[in-house]
């Protein structure tokens, strides 16, 4: 029997189970809805989870369990020879009678201790499906019986029901929070391993980035691991975006949000957010093909040499990208800021835009340096517009007109291809990550911090 | 209909022959209809408000006074959906007419506003804004007399005058507001409008400013919409009721509240409605 038609079973059971704690509830009451201590719908969800929830864990638990044990019963039985064999060989010689058994693959050499073992598979999976199954309806059915004696009038089906739902939430909030630790963790540990290898200081304030390919540095030399190189071009790169995104995104806000007539708003507004809604990857392509060869020919024209992949072209377009960011934030904030601080400034006879420089603008500056240091914080993790229109080039260089790389493109190229994971040209990826990671984490709580602490004062 | 002609009695009566000798009139309103949208807020006011003296509206919510007022110094300019028409003057100059910039009447017609809101900057800063803004101060002296001055005007000086640079929004309620006070009085404005300065404050606060205009009566003229019939009483030397939209009924304030004319004037101030 399929695993998805005991799901099904398990699930008709339940919505019957669900129809009789309903009745069941009614007439513990005597039809007296009032008399009884939580709504009709409560006995009947009640009920329904009973059944439904063990048997589904049974599942979950079997599923999740079952191919180690049959594979530890029949490696139990395999001739002695063969279970003394090292770890990698006999897990070689596990798969080959797994596919001899479920996939029908003839092994490349027959022999006759793999056909009997698969088998012996094939009749152990066949059984254990049967016993799953069995398991399953048994704890349903068991679940079904249990609940059903419990409903009385005074049952606090509501309380049970509520608390079994909280629950569900705490794991579902608890998988969000764990996966995000796990995450951390893995970059934390290969980290570590890198930096057994490639000393911390050597990484942090190198000047030199050049890794070498895994196989050609296996010899005598590493390769140098410089992080600065990378670091100085991100945060290059985010400067030149901030510089385009935070003048065009604030003053867009400011006339959104004061001289915009209402009509005008409501299609601007949600045009604007378009933007943010164009793949990276477009705005990658866009930079190659269009930017970076129209800011070389513009470059021409004044006799300067502007690569085609340059800090100039990788920032103007992620300041495009960004500009939704700045505007969108500083829009709400703008309006955040109370009326009766407009008001104000408009009866003593200031005009509209005395009262937007000395009024709106100084009360709403914390919120929209938090909206800007989001917006930092976005352009460091970016990825796919450099990729294409910074250049790979790990350069030290203050020329906005030349090609530098990033953190996340190194992290991309580090990352690609044919690689082991157990050269620090691979792990590299990793301390890159963590410390792009701190970065933008560090950003993230300044930014939320500041907008926060100025949200409190208007409430 | 009826209530036009009521109107017009009303005016007939307020304005007899000898307090119109004895009184300078500051502003008038002459057939001023206001327009929210589809909701006609306010229907044909005809009112005449005079210098130096506290002119005070009452009438429950909704009835049309505080939209009145900001008439007054065309804030509702502010309002998109807002309409206004008919004659209001100022010094018999019509405030509407387009040759009549917005800011120069605002300077000239301050407001102090229902909720206390100074701006998120030093006392100091506070009373400076609008002096700057009209250009009325150059050199920080000049300034600092400024400052001073208004807020000797409100009250206000001695209990902050060793902490001009804390921020405004520090102070009590109270204080709040006998701060938008001095900074509505530091632009030297002619005629102060109050749109119930007193609503959000304590009987003791309320009571300091409650002298305070009582006080700046002999400089500037007031207008002060009101809920509290009693403020209206103390404070006021004129009074007009609104209600539902119209000026029922606008007199010296002894009269509105000893004799008032119409009965829904009556109604209202002896709490059977509003």
């Amino acid at each position: 029997m399929d695993i998805s038609l005991v799901f099904l079973a398990v699930l008709v059971l339940a919505v019957l189970g669900m129809q009789v704690g309903r009745s069941r509830a009614l007439v513990a009451a005597g039809g007296q809805v009032r008399a009884l201590h939580s709504r009709v719908g409560y006995y009947g969800a009640f009920m329904a989870l009973a059944i439904a929830l063990p048997a589904f864990m049974v599942l979950f638990v079997w599923t999740a369990a079952e191919p180690a044990v049959i594979q530890a019963l029949v490696r139990g039985k395999l001739p002695a020879a063969i279970q003394a064999l090292p770890p990698d060989q006999l897990s070689l010689v596990l798969t080959t009678i797994e596919n001899l058994a479920y996939r029908n693959i003839p092994p490349s050499q027959s022999q006759p201790y793999l056909a009997e073992a698969a088998a012996q598979m094939r009749d152990l999976r066949a059984t254990a499906n049967w016993l799953m199954v069995g398991v399953c309806m048994l704890v349903a059915v068991s679940g079904f019986f249990l609940a059903r004696g419990r409903i009385t009038a005074e049952f606090r089906a509501r309380n049970t029901v509520e608390a079994v739902v909280k629950i569900l939430m705490i794991v579902c909030s608890s998988i969000a929070i764990l996966t995000t630790v796990g995450i951390v963790m893995s970059m934390l540990v290969e980290s570590l391993n890198f930096f057994a290898e490639v000393s911390p200081l050597d990484f942090f304030f190198g000047l030199v980035w050049d890794p070498r390919f895994a196989g050609a540095a296996r010899a005598d030399q590493t390769g140098q691991f410089g992080l600065i190189p990378l670091l100085w071009g991100t945060l290059f790169i985010s400067f030149v975006a901030m510089l385009v995104a935070v003048p065009i995104g604030l003053l867009s806000a400011v006339y959104m949000s004061e001289y915009a007539g209402s009509k005008f708003r409501k299609v601007a507004k949600p045009l604007l957010e378009v933007l943010a809604g164009i793949p990276t990857v477009v705005y990658g392509f866009f930079a190659l093909i269009t930017i970076g060869p129209a800011l070389r020919d513009i470059g021409a024209v004044f006799g300067l040499d502007i690569s085609s992949t340059s800090v100039l072209c990788a920032g103007l377009t992620m300041g495009i990208m960004i500009i939704p960011f700045v505007s969108s934030l500083s829009d709400d904030i703008i309006n955040a800021v109370p009326q009766s601080l407009r008001d104000a400034s408009y009866g003593l006879g200031a005009t509209q835009s005395e009262t937007i420089r000395q009024v709106i603008l100084p009360a709403a500056l914390p919120g929209i340096v938090g909206a800007c240091l989001l917006a930092v914080s976005r352009a460091l993790g970016e990825t796919m517009i450099v990729v294409m229109a910074a250049g790979i080039a790990a350069k030290l260089t203050a020329n906005p007109f030349d090609s530098v790389t990033t953190m996340t493109v190194k992290i991309v190229a580090q990352l690609t291809g044919d690689l082991e994971f157990n050269s620090p040209q691979t792990l590299v990826a990793f301390a890159l990550g963590l410390t792009l990671f701190v970065i933008t984490l560090g950003l993230n709580v300044m930014a939320l911090a500041i907008v926060r602490k100025y949200r409190e004062k208007y409430d | 209909m009826e209530m036009a002609r009521t109107m017009t009695e009303t005016k007939v009566a307020g304005t007899a022959p000898t307090e119109a000798i004895k009184f300078k009139i500051k502003m008038s309103g002459r057939g001023v209809n206001v327009h929210y949208g589809a909701k006609h807020a306010l229907k044909t006011v005809d009112i005449d408000i005079r210098e130096n003296q506290v002119t005070a509206f009452i009438g429950p919510s909704g009835c049309g006074k505080s939209t009145f007022l900001r008439c007054l110094n065309r804030m509702n300019d502010t309002i998109d959906a807002c309409k206004v028409s008919g004659d209001l003057k100022l010094d018999k100059q019509d405030i509407y007419d387009k040759s009549i910039d917005v800011v120069q009447l605002r300077a000239r017609v301050g407001m102090v506003f229902q909720k206390a809101n100074p701006f998120p900057k030093s006392i100091y800063e506070n009373i400076v804004y609008g002096p700057k803004i009209h250009g009325l101060a150059t050199t920080k002296q000049e300034l600092d007399e400024i400052v001073e001055k208004s807020l000797r005007g409100a009250g206000l000086w001695n209990e902050v005058k060793d902490r001009l640079l804390d921020s405004g929004t520090g102070l009590s309620g109270g204080q709040q507001q006998r701060l938008c006070i001095a900074r509505a009085i530091a632009v030297s404005p002619e005629v102060i409008l109050m749109d119930e300065p007193c609503s959000a404050l304590d009987p003791i606060a309320t009571a300091h400013v409650e002298e305070l205009i009582d006080e700046l009566k002999s400089k500037y003229t007031i207008v002060i919409v009101t809920h509290n019939m009693q403020q209206a009483a103390r404070v006021s030397q004129r009074t007009a009721f609104f209600h539902l939209g119209v000026l029922v009924e606008e007199d010296d304030t002894a009269n509105i509240f000893t004799n008032p004319r119409d009965e829904r004037t009556q109604g209202y101030i002896t709490g059977r409605y509003g």
